[in-house]
């Protein structure tokens, strides 16, 4: 066994990525619900239900108003879901990232092949969703076709921080605290159910949220309508925040596993 | 030759805790080399300093002849690590396990298919292919681990505890496999608190207290530098032992009081037991045997192995 | 009749001392846990969050909504009880099942226990008293916050207390009985499916009425329906018949939960 000569193919950031896929593909179904048939319940019960209230906002029906929110929101809560127990757990349960760390791979490496999974992921929940809500007319623009370019660039934006967040900490009860503080606010008030200036002054507090950046630039691409800034803006706020999350990303899975 | 692993003055801090406290340390192609010592000695921190993930904090450190600070992913794609608490995936079959990691050092799909079945065989876990982890009994886990370890055909197996917490069955099993990999050529670095397996395995062996080497060398070499031939058990019931050393002074070349017996160091265990009857002693049980490491350790440390 | 066997079953065989050491044992879980008062505190802020939300925020394009007897109300007045109710029936679900679960078959915390003299029923009953512990507690938050907000008066968010209870009791028993028969953490998702399905369809966001026939049929035959009606008529302050059998509905959901969970959990715990 020993002195054989093996020929090196694959890039290990392609191995970390082939290795969530290999678990995805067994655990997909238990994912089907909370991507595909979750968002579309809620897109049925608001559409049935409080749609007939609301009436047209900002000149389109409420349903054709929230579905790019509900589409940015799945693709956000996809990224923060799958980026806290699993990774707090490859460090302090299972160890996976210590079985990967004592191979060639670097810590680039396996930011690089996680977060490509999770946009594979936020890609095809987003593009699934879309090819069944485009049935009901509330996709009204054929910029549509770029939601899942803002869904991969919000998945990064938000998979990264919360990544770095789950590999700093000691003890998973804190995502107790993520979820009330980070995740439930910036779905609540990021402009998926309602229009941030309704907040007046609080308006501010939505700027600091990639979700929003994702909503506004999600809405403008399924209706068809300038976004609130100009999309190089919108853009580069998610492109600053998951540098930023990468950076700590880097420095929190290098003190884990160098100490 | 260039030896593999190569270091000078290697320390290991946490904080202000020492835990590697300046240790000189050379292993050669193909030796088995062992670190011997009670938990807490520094042994699990060298061997992941030589794993190249954690990074020395002072001293010298070579592996394959490169910097581990520098080179990292080019010496651990050469390196086999079996760590001392199994990081199996759980949510992988064995089959699965042993290809992901395969794909982790560049194996093609077909190389990594291939290996896996070879090394399935080798670890006698054919059956169990597409079971998941989590059923697999301690033994199979650990000869699981030790076949991922060999995925990349390593150039040095580094095993940390390799059969701690085995059952008597699973670990000779797990000497067994470690042998045939010895006999390949394989060079094997492990670290153990038990005797019996550094006498079992090791061609040569340091012994590490308090993040230092105490002594080195091969198991009979230790022996015979650090004990004597035989080794003389004596037990009074449950009196005083102190109250019996100086009666004991003399008899064979040391006494060594533990809190449940003495021992007597002699080059003639029989010939010491008529000495402690010909002084009038009577202990309640006596039992003389051949020296081993476990008595080296006593004497270099000179307290009982904390497992 | 299946209450009074319960009630008959549960003063033969019960000790109140142990029911409470094993909900004692969760309480010292969480306080030794890290964090802790700024987890249970941050629980405040969950229910704000939502009514601002939804309530005021959504609320604002609603407008104003017709209830089914001529009355009209604000969106947040409508909301605010069936989001108690929810979050009450997702607050005992959330303890009595992933918990519960993970404590049965993972952490083997039950197994433990069981080495002692305290029995499976005992066990069962001391994880629905915590659940029940947190859940008071939330709620109690949640109505101080609705009558804060001018979303309820005082006495009736009193009034309402009892029925988030009631609430809390009978998912919390029913979603023990059904963790006893999961079989793995996949079956969760069915529960999750049915939760949240439960969540968005049972005249939470809109009256029933507004529902295709067939559907609010469906509806009305299902058990958070019946919790969001019994809360949102108490704290709207119109007592009425129908709430006692939306009460009536919930007690055999107590019993015939307990008594189911009573059987399983002995089956699976001491096999």
């Amino acid at each position: 066994m020993a002195g054989g000569v093996t020929a090196l193919t694959a890039h290990p950031t392609y191995a970390v990525f082939e290795r969530y896929m290999v678990l995805y593909k067994r655990l997909w179904r238990a994912s089907v619900f909370s991507s595909f048939a979750l968002p579309l319940l809620f897109l049925a019960s608001i559409g049935l239900g409080v749609g007939q209230y609301v009436g047209s906002l900002e000149g389109v029906p409420y349903a054709a108003w929230i579905v790019p929110g509900v589409l940015a929101s799945t693709a956000f809560q996809m990224a923060v879901g799958e980026s806290t127990y699993g990774v707090l757990g490859s460090f302090k349960w299972t160890r996976s990232s210590h079985a990967m760390y004592a191979t060639r791979v670097s810590i680039g490496d396996m930011l690089r092949g996680w977060l490509l999974y999770l946009v594979v992921r936020g890609v095809i929940a987003v593009a699934v969703f879309m090819a069944v809500v485009v049935w009901f007319g509330v996709l009204a623009s054929p910029w549509a076709l770029a939601t899942p370019l803002v869904a991969a660039l919000l998945t990064v934006a938000t998979a990264a921080p919360v990544t770095a967040f789950a590999a700093s900490i000691d003890h998973d009860s804190y995502f107790a605290l993520l979820f009330r503080f980070v995740m439930i606010p910036a779905t609540l008030f990021s402009g998926v159910f309602f229009p941030v200036e309704q907040m007046g002054g609080w308006k501010v507090a939505a700027y600091v949220s990639p979700l929003w950046h994702g909503v506004a630039l999600c809405r403008a691409a399924t209706l068809g309508q300038e976004p609130p800034w100009p999309v190089w803006a919108h853009a580069g706020v998610l492109v600053a925040v998951a540098a930023a999350g990468w950076w700590w990303a880097s420095a929190a899975f290098r003190r884990r596993l160098r100490d | 030759m260039q030896p593999l692993i190569y270091a000078r003055g290697l320390v290991k801090r946490f904080g202000s805790f020492t835990a590697v406290d300046g240790i000189d340390l050379e292993v050669q192609p193909g030796e088995a080399f062992g670190f011997l010592g009670p938990n807490g000695a520094g042994k699990s921190s060298t061997m992941r300093m030589i794993s190249c993930v954690s990074m020395p904090s002072a001293g010298e450190l070579r592996i394959l002849g490169r910097d581990p600070v520098r080179e990292g992913p080019a010496i651990r794609a050469r390196l086999g690590v079996c760590p001392q608490l199994d990081n199996l995936d759980p949510d992988l079959t064995v089959w699965e396990n042993l290809t992901t990691y395969a794909r982790y050092f560049g194996l093609s799909r077909a190389e990594a298919r291939r290996k896996a079945g070879e090394l399935l065989e080798f670890a006698q876990l054919t059956e169990k292919a597409s079971s998941l982890v989590e059923p697999l009994s301690g033994g199979m886990k650990r000869r699981l681990t030790i076949a991922r370890a060999m995925v990349n055909d390593p150039e040095l197996v580094l095993l940390d505890e390799p059969t701690t917490g085995l059952d008597p069955q699973a670990r000779h099993l797990l000497w067994e496999r470690l042998f045939r990999l010895k006999q390949q050529g394989v060079t094997l670095v492990l670290t153990t608190h038990y005797m019996d397996e550094a006498e079992q395995l090791c061609d040569r062996l340091v012994v590490m207290d308090g993040g230092r080497i105490v002594a080195e060398g091969s198991p009979r070499r230790l022996i015979e530098d650090y004990s004597s031939p035989e080794v003389v058990e004596l037990r009074f019931g449950l009196e005083e032992l102190a109250g019996y050393v100086p009666r004991l002074e003399g008899v064979g070349d040391r006494v060594d009081p533990l809190p449940d017996r003495i021992l007597l160091y002699a080059k003639d265990g029989d010939e010491a037991v008529a000495e402690v009857h010909r002084r009038g002693l009577t202990p309640s049980s006596v039992l003389v045997r051949r020296s081993t490491l476990e008595d080296v350790f006593l004497h270099l440390t000179g307290r009982t192995l904390v497992d | 009749m299946v209450t009074t066997a319960v009630a008959s079953w549960v003063v033969r065989r019960v000790s109140p001392g142990r029911v409470l050491a094993v909900t004692g044992r969760n309480v010292a879980a969480l306080r030794s846990g890290p964090s802790y008062w700024l987890v249970l505190v941050s629980g405040f802020f969950e229910p704000l969050l939502y009514l601002l939300s939804i309530g005021v925020g959504v609320g604002a394009l609603v407008g104003r909504i017709p209830l089914g007897d001529g009355q009209v109300v604000t969106y947040a007045v409508f909301v605010a009880p069936a989001m108690l109710a929810a979050s009450a029936m997702n607050g005992a679900l959330a303890e009595t099942t992933f918990n519960f679960f993970f404590k049965l078959r993972y952490a083997r915390t039950f197994e433990a226990i069981l080495a002692t003299p305290v029995r499976p029923f005992e066990v069962a009953l001391g994880e629905l008293s915590w659940a029940m512990v947190r859940s008071a507690f939330y709620t109690a938050v949640f109505l101080g916050v609705m009558v804060a907000f001018g979303l309820a008066g005082p006495w009736w968010a009193l009034a309402a207390f009892p029925a988030t209870l009631l609430v809390g009791l009978a998912f919390g028993a029913v979603g023990m009985a059904a963790s006893t028969l999961m079989r793995g953490w996949q079956d969760f998702d069915v529960m999750t499916a049915a939760q949240f399905s439960l969540f968005l369809f049972s005249g939470t966001f809109a009256p029933v009425q507004d529902y295709p026939p067939v559907l609010e049929a469906v509806v009305v035959a299902t058990p958070l329906y019946h919790a969001v009606e019994l809360v949102r008529g108490l704290t709207l302050g119109q007592v009425e018949w129908a709430l006692a059998g939306h009460a009536a509905y919930l007690l055999v959901m107590v019993a015939a939960g307990l008594w189911f969970a009573a059987r399983r959990v002995e089956r699976v715990l001491c096999k």
